[in-house]
């Protein structure tokens, strides 16, 4: 896999991208967000402080779903009025992007899908559904659990799309009777939607793990 | 890399104590032990989110970070509080415990009366069946009662901004040992399910000292002591039952009876005389061990009526095994047609009789109350059978087969009137 290198603009410090279809990444030495373009990497931004750490996963954390190895190379955070939650990016070892998200230490894995039919606009959306109202994506039946008006609260390391300085976004929480989950993010309108299935913690095998003292 | 200290020390604004946080950064709001005020863990300084105000406090029966293994997996108590239901007016308070592993995540322990449940949150919604059913993973859970759930008391700490007072509208669906439970506070609904664990586990597993509280009456979704159901203990009657009928039918042809003495007589009865008649046959065999004799008797009776006295008798030591019989038969014709009564043939059968050689005497009789204006007579036959099918043994066996499955009914039958009394459908409210 090839691993273009790059240097900050901002400190210079060098810039290695792990994920070879990584949109932005940040900088670990002067947390300047910075964004790709062909060679060149831009400064968009810059990380504010980070929550404390609180998810077990961290950047470089290793493990297999299904049938496919993957590692952890970046991450958004949010923020929510009960506390904050992580969707770590995950590249495959096929090349592909994975997303495992660490809420309250609920595990699960979803990933980007041209939803079918296309979602209604924030306002529309905001109409029609409410928490209980039944949903349809790419053939499944979801309902509605719960509607979180999240911030974006940071990002750290490699992401397939620019995603920082964020305003205030509607989450929808999509559940069914069976493990099938999936998250409809309106910061983006049409809004970005997350298929894929809750996982428990053991069954990925993961690696490279925060540890934690006295556990 | 970095690692998180286990326990992290700050101290209360209201009071100045120590608060601990053992959550490892993911706790919301943590109470201070001294002045129970609820604090908002997100400041630096623990802003004050609620002065507690609980006319009582309760003690945990396991002390906050007590460390214990729950299904394999370690776990540390980290926060506790106890909720409650007011029911026809009468407060039922339970307490819950929040467990806490930074890998795993959370889970509870709840107890009511000494009753204990291993709580998870659900990551999938069940399938509304109708009001009274809903499924998961292909089982079906009955509603069991729906209530509004008020938190009395807090301590610890919770992911999540805790609160006393803080209302939630609940409802349980049982399928023993199993409970799911639906809670609604606001716009959210979160589904949680349960399993009954013993106590003792839980002390056992968490080390703690003394034996856990005795567990009161029936609790919803704890799961029957008596082994296997009602529609079970049928099953197995009807297996012993056929068994029973399999044997019966073998001794039927099997012993379908040996005769070992038939003999022709006949009997007549001068007018006036009320000599004795009786006598004795010859002697004959009764082969094999300790079993049943059947004596039959045949009459040519019309319209008549006879007594037979009859004893059977042991030739080498004398014991006998007396018994009689009434024959009468009586037929004829009027408006209504043919009619008959009675049966011109009878029959004895004598259960236990020791093998041997035996004899039979007979005294035939006829009424001797009514003055005979002739002769009467009959012609007769005696015929004595060996080892004779008995249907009692069948019969009594049937019976005493029904006793499990009628007792397991009652038993089981009475543990589930117990357990739904607590519920919503409780008879007689």
């Amino acid at each position: 896999m090839s691993r273009p290198t790059a240097n900050c603009p901002n400190c210079g410090a060098p810039i290695e991208f792990r994920f070879s279809s990584a949109v932005q990444t940040t900088c670990p030495y002067c947390q300047s967000i910075l964004v790709r373009h062909d060679v060149n990497l831009e400064k968009v931004g810059t990380v504010a402080d980070l929550p404390p750490e609180v998810s077990p996963i961290q950047l470089l954390t290793e493990g297999i779903y299904g049938s496919k190895a993957f590692q952890v190379v970046g991450r958004i955070i949010y923020e929510y009025d009960q506390g904050t939650w992580n969707e770590w990016h995950c590249m495959t070892h096929d090349g592909g992007s994975i997303w495992l998200s660490d809420a309250m230490a609920q595990y699960a894995i979803t990933q980007l899908v041209r939803p079918t039919p296309i979602l209604p606009s924030l306002k529309d959306f905001r109409i029609q559904y409410q928490p209980g109202s039944k949903i349809k994506l790419k053939g499944r039946e979801y309902t509605v659990t719960t509607l979180t008006t999240a911030k974006y609260r940071g990002v750290e390391g490699e992401l397939p799309f620019e995603y920082w300085d964020k305003e205030d976004a509607l989450f929808a929480d999509l559940r069914t009777p069976t493990p099938h989950f999936g998250t409809i993010d309106y910061s983006e309108d049409p809004a970005l939607v997350f298929l894929g299935e809750w996982v428990e913690f053991d069954a990925l095998k993961m690696k490279n793990l925060r540890q934690f003292e006295g556990w | 890399m970095a690692t998180a200290p286990n326990v992290r020390s700050l101290s209360c604004p209201n009071c100045g104590g120590t608060v601990q946080l053992r959550g490892m950064g993911r706790s919301l709001s943590v109470v201070c032990i001294n002045c129970l005020s609820v604090l908002d863990t997100r400041t630096p300084s623990l802003t004050v989110l609620s002065q507690f105000q609980a006319k009582e406090r309760y003690q945990p029966l396991i002390p906050l970070g007590t460390r214990g293994k729950v299904r394999g997996d370690l776990y540390e108590v980290i926060g506790f509080q106890v909720r409650e239901l007011i029911a026809d007016g009468v407060a039922y308070a339970w307490s819950e415990y929040l467990l806490f592993n930074p890998y795993k995540g959370y889970r509870y322990l709840t107890e009511y009366n000494g009753h204990w449940n291993d709580v998870l949150v659900m990551h999938t919604i069940p399938e509304v069946k109708d009001s009274r059913n809903i499924r998961h993973l292909n089982e079906t859970y009955k509603h069991f009662q729906s209530y509004t759930a008020t938190t009395i008391f807090v301590m610890g700490e919770f992911p999540w901004q805790i609160r006393v007072g803080e209302v939630a509208q609940c409802a349980d669906y049982i399928h023993p040992p199993r409970l799911l439970s639906m809670e609604r506070t606001g716009q959210e609904t979160t589904w949680s399910l349960g399993e009954y664990t013993s106590g003792s586990d839980i002390w056992k597993h968490f080390g703690l000292k003394g034996s856990p509280p005795a567990a009161q009456g029936v609790f919803a979704n704890q799961p029957s002591p008596h082994t296997g159901s009602v529609s079970q203990a049928w099953r197995q009657y009807a297996v012993w039952m056929a068994l029973l009928i399999a044997v019966q039918f073998f001794w039927v042809f099997a012993h379908a009876g040996k005769t070992v003495f038939d003999q022709k007589y006949s009997y007549t009865q001068q007018s006036g005389t009320t000599a004795e008649n009786s006598f004795v046959t010859s002697v004959f065999d009764l082969p094999g061990r300790t079993s049943t004799v059947k004596v039959e008797i045949r009459t040519d009776l019309e319209n008549e009526w006879a007594f037979f006295q009859l004893a059977l008798l042991n030739a080498d030591t004398g014991e006998a095994y007396d018994f009689s019989r009434e024959v009468s038969y009586y037929h004829g014709r009027d408006s209504d047609g043919s009619w008959s009564e009675g049966n011109r043939s009878k029959s004895v059968t004598l259960a236990s009789i020791p093998s041997g050689r035996y004899y039979l005497r007979i005294e035939p009789e006829f009424d001797t109350t009514t003055p005979a204006l002739r002769p009467r007579s009959m012609n007769y036959q005696v015929r004595v059978k060996r080892d004779v099918t008995t249907w009692v043994f069948f019969v009594f066996g049937a019976v005493l087969l029904l006793i499990p499955p009628i007792w397991t009914s009652i038993r089981i039958g009475s543990f589930e009137t117990q357990r739904w009394s607590e519920s919503d459908y409780a008879s007689g409210d």
